[in-house]
């Protein structure tokens, strides 16, 4: 009926950016403009060791004799990387604050309205946070008790003055320098970034959390995050990111790396919230972003679960290289793109040792006139004997103009191989809104309860606070739309 | 109680209801028949308040309130319940999960607080146990799979667990075997009191001997062709409606 469906579009009009706050602070920002004397100038402030600037300034060469790729699902126009700031770091910011004493109590003003209150963080136990703020990270929280049990948990600037062995051994082997446009530009101008280092045996005592947050107009995020599992460890890491709300685009291009050796395990999640542009399509995050986790080790485990909310455009195809024997790589994913927002994501599992075994659930939502493709690769290797994949690949669509795509690419070259792959899509119908308005529950409540409904297989993958957290951000994304 | 004046309404852009006139009072039960497509469903999605269904021209007042002013949410919240005769299917959301919603919906609009979790459990289990639905399919999606009488059981399992004060049931008993016709029966008695006041649409005298009617109407072409007592749905059962459309 044609009136239903003017309803559900009301309905999925416009949701309210809850994060879209511009924080005054001096900032000292480098002016717009790429160039190897810009890559010297982030490399120099920062101190950096001269194989560093060798890295960073081989990664540029090949970047420029790149292209930007043009096989995802996703429009938008050519961006003008001179036109981007490629450093910006807060004034009251010098060498980097000891403790949150030190931190600038806007900053921390900040991160409380972003519901990050650092000092309240500190004192209650739980979560272990390092916030990054434009291109620099201004605090980290429980670092002595974390040191206590020999993990490192620092900016990654800091990594590279006090543990240059670590940093210099596992950045760009799992991916390389020139592996693509975006992370060829990452590893060129990259500012900061979590580092993560947990020893032989050693269970991490609490969970990580990185906050990003871009504040400077005109600004590039570059965050680069390195976490190293060593034999028989395990950690949870969680990273969430917000941004003020703005006309202009903004560009999120990261880069991930995880390695996992024997036995280890790596449970990284991601609750993404970027500003995601206005419902004309105006402003928000280019999120280009690159993460790879290498199970290097036999029996290691990755696994990746992300709830995308935010972002204009999202570009990013979290995998795992299941390079030891019996290792395990998992996909949660939740995408949810409304209004005119893009997404194309999707995930790689690289089975190349024996007995290893993925599996993929992918759940994408779309409503207004959200576009999103998931992507997926399975590749089986001669040498991956007895691999296993499971893919399980859900879209919800909300309203009549919103689009789902699905582009699942198997490459099997062992014939031992099983692979199972599963797809649904669906729509939430104006029949099942009645019925549940029929019971008292409002239409709003509805949408969302039906949503985390259809999430629940990934939402139980994230970490407990973060799951309702995920739920509720989900119910805003969609809400704020209602009435 | 509920007060139906001279209803006319429209489904896309076609008049269904022509001009209705009946109240049902506190305490009564009032039957509804009618030939197929004569507009009962109609009447039952118009009282609840269904989009696009277009009331035209008259009045409805449930407890002196105008209802046709509300949207379908706040007519439940004030107790109005709409057993459907095509139960929806929500999947991935729970009978569970629907349930407390729509009862925490109710408590928040009195403003009271949340339902505690477990005494919620414990009042739906004992309900369930009134229709004899498995508390197992609690847990299932919303009518997800259900069979065609276990989606009407579910109807009545969510009518004992809200306890709304004026039940439409449309054709809650078609499409039921005789030990669920009694099961929903039961269920439709218990929640017979001297506040509470039904209307049932059926087809079948069978549901009528169980949940015995104040007042029986006959719906033909969009119109109220005759009222009577209980003895006319027996008389349609012998004799059809024909006899009632010709007049
Ligand atoms: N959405 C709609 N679009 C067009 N016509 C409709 C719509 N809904 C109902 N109608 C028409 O309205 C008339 C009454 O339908 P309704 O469902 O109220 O009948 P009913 O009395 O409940 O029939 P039954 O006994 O078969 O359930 C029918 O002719 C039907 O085709
Ligand atoms: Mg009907």
């Amino acid at each position: 009926m044609a009136t239903q469906e003017t309803e559900i579009r009301e309905l999925m009009k416009r949701r309210e950016y809850g994060a879209g706050f511009v924080t005054a602070i001096e900032s000292e920002t480098v002016p717009p403009g790429l160039s190897e004397d810009v890559i010297r100038l982030i490399s120099a402030k920062k101190g950096e060791p001269e194989w560093l600037l060798e890295f960073r300034l081989k990664a540029y060469r090949r970047w420029l004799k790149m292209t930007a790729p043009q096989w995802a699902h996703v429009q938008y126009p050519p961006i003008d990387f001179q036109a981007i700031s490629y450093y910006s770091q807060p004034k009251s910011h010098k060498a980097g604050p000891k403790s949150l004493d030190e931190v600038d109590p806007k900053l921390l003003e900040t991160y409380k309205k972003l519901g990050i209150p650092l000092r309240e963080q500190e004192m209650l136990a739980g979560v272990a946070v390092d916030v990054v703020f434009d291109s620099v990270s201004v605090a980290t929280t429980f670092k002595k008790k974390l040191a206590e049990a020999g993990v490192i948990f620092c900016p990654i600037s800091e990594a590279v003055q006090e543990h240059p062995e670590l940093v210099r051994k596992y950045l760009g082997s799992v991916v390389p320098f020139g592996d693509n446009y975006y992370a060829a530009l990452n590893t060129a101008v990259f500012t900061d970034g979590s580092f993560v280092f947990i020893p032989r045996g050693v269970r991490c005592p609490m969970e990580l959390s990185t906050y990003f947050r871009i504040n400077e107009r005109n600004t590039g995020q570059f965050e680069r995050t390195l976490i190293i599992a060593e034999e028989g460890s395990q950690v949870s890491y969680l990273e969430g990111c917000t941004a003020p709300q703005r006309d202009e685009n903004q560009l999120h291009a990261a880069v991930v790396e995880l390695v996992a050796l024997d036995d280890a395990q790596i449970k990284y999640s991601t609750v993404q919230n970027w500003y995601p542009g206005d419902e004309q399509g105006r402003g928000g995050i280019y999120n280009f972003v690159t993460k790879r986790g290498d199970c290097r080790g036999a029996r290691s485990k990755i696994s990746w679960t992300q709830v995308e909310t935010g972002s204009a455009i999202t570009w990013k195809y979290p995998s795992c290289i299941l390079r030891g024997d019996d290792s395990v790589g998992e996909f949660y994913s939740v995408a949810l793109t409304n209004n005119r927002q893009q997404a194309d994501t999707g995930t790689k599992m690289i089975h190349v040792g024996k007995n290893t075994r993925s599996t993929i659930v992918s759940k994408g939502i779309s409503a207004g006139q959200g576009q999103q493709s998931y992507r997926g690769l399975v590749r089986v290797l001669e040498t991956a004997a007895n691999a296993r994949n499971y893919t399980q690949c859900d879209s919800l669509l909300i309203g009549d103009r919103c689009g789902a795509h699905t582009f699942p690419y198997t490459e099997v070259r062992n014939p031992t191989a099983q692979l199972e792959h599963e797809a649904t899509t669906s729509k939430i119908g104006e029949d099942q809104l009645y019925y549940c308005r029929a019971r008292g529950i409002s239409e709003e409540e509805a949408v969302s309860m039906i949503v985390n409904g259809f999430c629940k297989e990934v939402f139980k993958e994230l970490p407990m606070e973060f799951a309702v957290e995920a739920g509720k951000l989900l119910a805003v994304s969609l809400e704020g739309a209602v009435g | 109680m509920l007060e139906i004046k001279n209803l006319h309404a429209r489904v896309e852009g076609k008049d269904i209801l022509k001009g209705l006139d009946f109240s049902v009072g506190a305490g009564q039960v009032h039957a509804i028949m009618g030939p197929n497509g004569s507009g009962k469903s109609t009447l039952a999605h118009v009282l609840a308040g269904r989009e696009g269904y277009e009331v035209t021209e008259g009045s409805v007042r449930f407890d002196g309130q105008d209802l046709l002013a509300l949207p379908p949410e706040e007519r439940a919240c004030l107790g109005v319940f709409l057993g459907f005769q095509y139960p929806v299917e929500i999947p991935g959301v729970s009978n569970l999960t629907l349930l407390k919603a729509a009862l925490n919906a109710r408590r928040k609009r009195n403003g009271q607080p949340e339902i505690d979790p477990a005494d919620f459990l414990a009042w739906v289990r004992d309900r369930a146990k009134l229709v004899k639905i498995d508390p197992k399919m609690l847990s299932r999606g919303v009518n997800e799979g259900f069979s065609g009488g276990e989606k009407k059981r579910n109807e009545i399992l969510q009518m004992l667990v809200l306890e709304p004060r004026l039940m439409i049931l449309d054709e809650t008993d078609s499409g039921l075997d005789i030990d669920a016709l009694k099961i929903v029966s039961d269920g439709i008695n218990a929640m017979r009191s001297p506040q509470r006041a039904t209307l049932l649409v059926t087809h079948y005298q069978r549901l009528l001997d169980y949940v015995q009617p104040d007042r029986v109407h006959v719906l033909a072409r969009g119109h109220i062709v005759r009222s009577g007592g209980p003895e006319l749905a027996r008389e349609l059962e012998a004799r059809g409606y024909g006899w009632l459309e010709a007049a």
